[in-house]
């Protein structure tokens, strides 16, 4: 391998036709270039839409109450029932897995009244009656303040955490927010911080006006005591939340005095279930870009292959003489081999290269521009460079074979004829 | 050194066979200077492919100093080939990116010898046959006579038993012609074996000894006087 005469020979070799050679590698270049760009593209796309998802608990799901479609137990079909915060402490204590179970309460909604007002200033928001926890998996970014806590849950404080959107909808742009009182279906909350919101899943707008109040307060404030409108629910990394649907959602029909066979008492929607289509969707995407970057790789290595095959040709020749001189013919073999392995190796990596620097170009183009819907960073990992460098070399050593084994298949006494 | 029993050999023309080499029988002592002289399509080139190993018999046997040469495969006749064997081609046959230095010390490269004692024992080689000075060149920039002599360096460089010369002086004219038979005679003083094809009289007879082929069998075979090339030159 790092034997000085025979790198002098490949780049003897390889250089006494300098245009041959960088057409030939060209076809390599071009083919682990499209690669790259492919997958880097395919990565730009990933990460843009990992980031609408922002840092959301993506091992999540909700359950809200629906009237029940079975009779049970004495109680009729049509039942109006509502979870309350025992359904919290029995799924905590039967499913030691669940990293949270948030029980949360709902004012306002999809073209509510307007529900909120600060002297003048009039507002439709969501009011949410909320844990603590909630933040862990609905990332809020908290621009000033705080978020709410568990002395605020234990002592009912009527706190208000409110939107960037709901400041400027109730707010001057240079107001102190902090302190200061909202009033929310008559009822006066104080203003103890305010957020941004991490995720972008679509409707960013609403997403940035919501208000976010204690639970406790919530049920004292409008009368829905220790009533649960919807839980989200997250499962500890390890284990995944729709594995374990079924079970939390028997728990609580069981707590409930829900039909076992009533599919549809209670509602449910699993985050985890979508996050691992779009997974799943670039998983897909992944092998088409290494299927279309291989198909092109491929035509360029049969380029190599061809050429490999006429230097063999034009070496035959020498080639004799090299075996009448006693050159084993395995020697000969690896020659031809490292030349075409040398050859697509150092295309592939110009390939690498300009691919690197056409993806830092994307790069700086998307920082000078600002933010672009859906794609971000485009980027190949270090592993994805090795896979291309293993592929290079197992190329390079499928171009090489038929050469090789045809510089070696005519006896010198042929090759010492051949003019 | 060398030894042949009833050799044949005979190539596949299409449906016809084409018998060229029909039963040789004929011996090499060691220090012998023997020429092999006949018209062409006597057999001549065949039969020293055949000695030289670059061909096989399809019948009979060939031994070399004591080993018997049969059921090659390739490695084994590269292997063999390299130690035991030294050629020199009518056309040279030098490998014309290769310096002059560097193609004698070829047959040193594959018998894995490192690269700085490979030049040094290269060199020494160069300088026997007057080349010193032109160890750098290119066989491009060397006359005929002179790459024959860097062929015949080559051929001596790894220090085989039998020198096989093909025609050597076929490319030369006759001045350059002796020079080169000169140089061989002197690597003969030295008691090495070779063995030289040739279809010139007078090259013949700057031999030890003289073997007539033709059409494919033994028809003369007799010692002469050697006549000195140093004479003409």
């Amino acid at each position: 391998m790092f034997n000085r005469d025979r790198w002098k020979e490949i780049l003897e070799v390889l250089t006494t036709n300098w245009f041959r050679t960088i057409l030939t590698a060209f076809g390599v270049f071009w083919g682990i270039l499209i690669l790259i760009i492919l997958l880097a593209a395919g990565k730009g796309l990933e990460n843009g839409i990992k980031a609408d998802f922002g840092n959301t608990a993506t091992n999540t799901m909700f359950v809200w109450s629906r009237n029940t479609t079975k009779p049970y137990k004495g109680f009729p079909v049509g039942r109006n029932y509502e979870f309350n915060l025992e359904d919290v402490a029995s799924l905590k204590q039967n499913f030691p897995k669940l990293l949270y179970v948030s029980p949360r309460n709902q004012l306002g909604g999809f073209r509510g009244v307007n529900n909120v007002v600060r002297g003048l200033n009039t507002g439709a928001y969501n009011v949410y009656g909320d844990y603590p926890d909630i933040i862990k998996q609905e990332p809020l970014i908290i621009t000033r303040g705080r978020f709410i806590n568990h002395s605020d849950i234990a002592e009912k404080r009527k706190i208000a955490v409110i939107g960037e959107g709901v400041r400027t909808g109730l707010y001057d742009p240079d107001e102190e927010v902090m302190g200061t009182y909202i009033k929310i279906q008559g009822v006066n909350f104080m203003v103890v911080g305010t957020y941004k919101k991490a995720a972008n899943d679509g409707d960013g707008e609403e997403g940035q006006s919501q208000i976010f109040i204690p639970f406790s307060a919530f049920g004292q404030a409008f009368n829905t005591g220790n009533d649960v409108g919807f839980m989200a629910i997250t499962a500890e990394d390890g284990s995944s939340i729709t594995n374990m649907k079924e079970g939390i959602i028997n728990q609580i029909k069981e707590n409930r005095s829900i039909h076992p066979e009533d599919t549809r008492a209670v509602g449910n929607f699993d985050i985890y279930e979508r996050y691992q289509r779009v997974e799943s969707l670039f998983g897909a995407m992944k092998l088409i870009a290494y299927f279309v970057g291989i198909l092109v790789l491929l035509s360029g290595i049969i380029g190599v292959s061809n050429i490999m095959l006429i230097v063999v040709k034009e070496r035959t020749k020498e080639i004799g003489i090299r075996r009448a001189l006693g050159e084993d013919p395995w020697s000969i073999r690896i020659q031809v081999l490292m030349e075409s392995i040398f050859l697509t190796m150092i295309s592939g990596m110009a390939g690498i290269c300009i691919g690197a620097l056409f993806i830092y170009g994307v790069n700086a183009l998307l920082d000078a521009n600002g933010p672009v819907d859906m794609f971000l960073n485009p980027s190949v990992s270090l592993s994805v460079v090795t896979i291309a460098l293993v592929i290079l070399i197992v190329s390079g050593l499928l171009a090489g074979f038929i050469p090789a084994q045809s510089a070696i298949k005519a006896r010198p006494i042929d090759a010492l004829r051949a003019e | 050194m060398i030894e042949i029993k009833d050799l044949h050999k005979s190539y596949k023309m299409g449906s016809n066979s084409l018998h060229v080499l029909k039963g040789i029988n004929f011996s090499v002592e060691e220090g012998e200077l023997v020429a092999i002289m006949g018209s062409s399509g006597s057999g001549k080139s065949t039969l020293l492919n055949i000695l030289g190993m670059l061909d096989v018999a399809n019948s009979g046997e060939y031994n070399l100093d004591g080993v018997p040469i049969k059921n090659l495969n390739e490695t084994k006749a590269a292997k063999y080939r390299n130690k035991f064997l030294g050629f020199v081609f009518q056309s040279f046959n030098l490998i014309n990116y290769k310096s002059a230095l560097e193609n004698v010390a070829l047959p040193l490269y594959y018998q894995r010898i490192p690269r700085k004692e490979r030049l040094e024992r290269a060199l020494k080689y160069l300088e026997q046959v007057g080349l010193k000075e032109w160890a750098t060149h290119l066989p491009s920039e060397l006359s005929g006579g002179q790459k024959q002599r860097v062929a015949i360096a080559r051929a001596m460089a790894s220090e085989p038993k039998v020198l096989l010369a093909d025609e050597p002086t076929g490319a030369l004219d006759s001045v350059t012609s002796y020079e080169v038979m000169d140089l061989i005679q002197k690597i003969n003083d030295q008691g090495n074996t070779i063995l030289v094809v040739t279809h010139e009289d007078d090259i013949a007879h700057m031999c030890k000894r003289i073997v007539h082929l033709k059409d494919g069998v033994i028809v003369e075979d007799k010692k002469v006087k050697q006549v000195r090339a140093s004479e003409y030159v």
